[in-house]
């Protein structure tokens, strides 16, 4: 186990994989000279070259659609899309030809391609730089969405969607780029598709991915030691497929639920979860199941509106105790206050 | 639904008299209530026309709740519920509910500012407590969480008899914690409920055991009986008595009664009026039994003496009100008109009421001997054997006589074993010198 943020997780894991398989090569703007907005890809070009560390135009579709035609002909493109907010213009490539090839082609390609891309909001980028829109591709059949939260998650779901052959969005967060945690020194990728219980509990249940996975720890942490409560944590790490088993049987064991989300409440993640709880745990459910998202508006530019529109951890405490106290938990609320 | 006896805590609707749209005078029978002791007329005491049935027929709900809804023409809106109250001795039984504050829809578009949790249509509990304050109270049962239907389901919970605690009064798991208490907890819920006896695998479904709905009655006789069992220190005394004398004279009763146009005497009428005789010499058996808190015990100076009744509706105990102060020919006739009563439509409650001695006779049936369960508040019960024919030593002989064998319950809190042999003493006297049963006789 070694230390590290999830920004080294992932530099780490990515030139480990273009060690071990030399068909591993890279794709997107400033990735090369620049090293990476976010530096996620520092050293790599001198360590490569030019051959496997790609600068790309700003051209999302171009160089999307480039690297599907790679995978088709057997490399492993990881393609860095600076933001997912920048997606948006590869829609069309990875919506109809990357999650479609290989369905509509009868199996004779495979589209073993990694998009690689942050989502996230509260760095004062504005509305059109701080969504939260994986929902997209998590909708899409054909596409695989994974989203971690730790850096030892980060490790081993980026190792396991480098040498899966169906497309997988890799969702990062700006947000978690900077924390720390320690990591296997191994070589093991996560399974995509299973869910972890992040924590194990027996009052609530409470659901969520990627950033809010990591809130959802730290609120279950704090309550525990505040309040005495039991919370069960589920990181989803997986969008699609969506771990419904392990939800449901939490579900099944708690009988209450809140589920987290970093993006709009309406048609959200955070109903397909609510629906699938309602489906397999209907009639264990002793409250309704509450839902935590952020705000519906474009994101605010404005520090104080962006923090007051982004889910807070006394967001999540709320939820919890009006959840806990619908099932007969008498507790007090907590205030706005330590965020 | 109308509290209709003391010890009422729910009643089934046995039948509506009266249908929606049916306009009802005060007097008419509304409605028919089956309650823990009998099936009774309930009547209107106002006039109106019925407006809507709140429970159907078959369905068991908790004293107080609205049953139906009648429309006395004064309220401004026509469909204003009215409800069948609880009291029959309160002054207006048929009171409008508090007229519902009109339903505001709620509101359908999220609020963005404030949206970061769900809307309220949906999930809020404050959405839920709205809709449950404000529906009239027509659906079927309590708001529950589906986590406690299936409870309820599962361990066969009257939810009916559970207050909520939850948003809008919604019964939550929380709330059941008395009631599975009581319950033990299925292994394998589905199986167990539907096979609780089963004594080895089901092989087919013909042999496999099936459910038999158990009736009001039946619910609270088991409620009853456990109660007193495991709560009242029972103890018994057994005598023997001799009763050639008894049978002699009963068929001497009979060929009078027979030529007078009266119905035949039974030994169990004899009985009664023994056992209410005994009783009087003994009235601290004829006592009640009143609580650990109680600095007293009541000594009734009333005989009242119930009878076991194995009737087609199930078991059930009239009761000969001062059975000591009645004729053997009196006692005969009440107790075959309450028996038939029992077959048939049924007894009252006030003629199931006040008793402060039962007696339980399976003799009919060839038992020699048994014990039974006392019926509180009573202190004690006499469990009546057959008649058999023994050798018996008479003098120096031995010679074949009738005897009888019963057996005294007591409760030991209030009556000591010396007490029960003394009281047996005396009833096994008077059988013996039968006269004295019929003496004062009119």
């Amino acid at each position: 186990m070694t230390m590290k943020t999830y920004r080294q997780a992932l530099h780490d894991t990515l030139r480990a994989e273009m060690l071990r398989d030399e068909n591993v090569f890279l794709m997107g703007e400033e990735i090369g000279v620049f090293e990476g907005s976010y530096k996620i890809t520092a050293g790599l070009l001198a360590e490569f070259g030019e051959k496997r560390v790609k600068d790309t135009p700003i051209a999302e579709e171009g160089f999307t659609g480039a690297a599907i035609g790679a995978a088709m002909l057997g490399l492993r493109p990881v393609v860095e899309i600076m933001t997912i907010n920048f997606s948006l213009l590869a829609l069309d490539q990875i919506v109809n030809h990357a999650a479609k090839v290989y369905g509509m082609f009868g199996g004779q390609a495979k589209v073993p391609l990694v998009i690689r891309t942050p989502g996230g909001g509260g760095q004062q980028l504005g509305a059109t730089h701080s969504q939260n829109i994986e929902l997209y591709y998590a909708f899409v059949p054909g596409m695989k969405v994974v989203a971690p939260s730790t850096p030892a998650d980060a490790k081993a779901l980026l190792l396991a969607a480098i040498r899966d052959d169906d497309p997988v969005l890799f969702l990062e967060n700006l947000a978690l780029y900077n924390t720390k945690g320690e990591v296997p020194d191994d070589d093991r990728p996560a399974e995509i598709g299973k869910a972890k219980i992040a924590r194990e509990g027996h009052d609530l249940t409470l659901i969520g991915y990627s950033r809010m996975a990591y809130i959802a720890k730290n609120v279950a942490e704090t309550l525990a030691e505040s309040e005495g409560l039991d919370i069960e944590v589920i990181d989803l790490m997986s969008l699609r497929p969506l771990d419904r088993e392990t939800i449901v049987n939490s579900v099944k064991k708690t009988h209450a639920a809140v589920v987290l989300e970093d993006d709009w409440l309406t048609y959200g993640i955070g109903a397909e979860i609510a629906a699938t709880i309602s489906d397999g745990a209907f009639d264990y459910l002793d409250a309704p199941v509450r839902r935590v998202a952020m705000a519906e508006v474009p994101m605010p530019y404005s520090k104080v509106l962006e923090s007051a529109a982004m889910p807070t951890n006394d967001d999540v405490v709320n939820a919890i105790f009006q959840t806990l106290e619908a099932v007969g938990r008498r507790l007090k609320k907590v205030g706005q206050s330590h965020d | 639904m109308p509290r209709l006896s003391d010890t009422m805590e729910e009643g089934a609707i046995a039948s509506w008299h009266k249908h929606p749209g049916d306009h009802v005078e005060i007097g008419d029978v509304l409605v028919e209530i089956e309650t823990d002791k009998a099936t009774m007329d309930y009547e209107a005491y106002e006039s109106g026309t019925l407006s809507e049935i709140l429970v159907s027929e078959g369905a068991t709900v908790s004293i107080g709740t609205p049953i139906a809804t009648l429309d006395d023409g004064k309220s401004a809106a026509p469909a204003t519920p009215a409800a069948v109250t609880s009291s029959p001795a309160s002054a207006s039984v048929v009171v409008p509910e508090d007229a519902p504050a009109p339903l505001t829809p709620a509101k359908m578009a999220p609020e963005p500012a404030s949206g970061r949790t769900a809307p309220a249509p949906a999930t809020s509990p404050g959405a839920s407590e709205h809709v449950a304050s404000t529906v009239p109270r027509g659906h079927d049962g309590p708001f529950a969480s589906p986590l406690v239907r299936r409870l309820a389901r599962e361990h066969d919970l009257d939810l009916s008899t559970v207050s909520g605690s939850g948003p809008g009064g919604r019964i939550i798991r929380a709330d059941l914690n008395d009631l599975l208490s009581e319950t033990p907890a299925p292994a394998t819920p589905r199986s167990v409920s539907r096979a609780p006896v089963s004594s080895g695998p089901i092989v087919d479904e013909k042999r496999a055991s099936q459910e038999i709905t158990v009736s009001k009655s039946r619910r609270i006789i088991a409620r009853r009986l456990s109660e007193s069992a495991q709560t009242i220190p029972h103890f018994f005394v057994t005598a023997v008595a001799d009763v050639e004398e008894l049978m002699e004279m009963r068929i001497d009763l009979n060929e009078r009664a027979l030529a007078a146009g009266q119905t035949k005497i039974s030994v169990n009428d004899l009985l009664i009026r023994a056992s209410a005789l005994a009783l009087r010499e003994h009235p601290e058996v004829n006592a009640s039994y009143v609580s650990d808190e109680s600095t007293v015990l009541l000594v009734h100076n009333r005989i009242n003496v119930g009878v076991a009744v194995a009737s087609r509706n199930g078991l059930v105990v009239p009761v000969i009100v001062d059975a000591d102060r009645k004729s053997t020919s009196e006692i005969s006739a009440e107790a075959k008109a309450l028996a038939a009563q029992a077959n048939g439509k049924g007894l009252s409650i006030e003629q199931m009421s006040g008793g402060t001695f039962t007696i339980s006779n399976l003799g009919m049936y060839g038992v020699e001997e048994f014990t039974a369960i006392i019926n509180p508040p009573e202190a004690a019960i006499l469990a009546v054997g057959t008649t058999t024919r023994e050798a018996v030593v008479v003098g120096n002989q031995v010679v074949p006589r009738r005897r009888m064998r019963f057996t005294l319950s007591a409760d030991h809190r209030i009556i000591d074993g010396a007490l029960a042999a003394q009281f047996l003493q005396t009833l096994s006297g008077i059988i013996e010198h039968p006269w004295r049963i019929v003496a004062g006789d009119a």
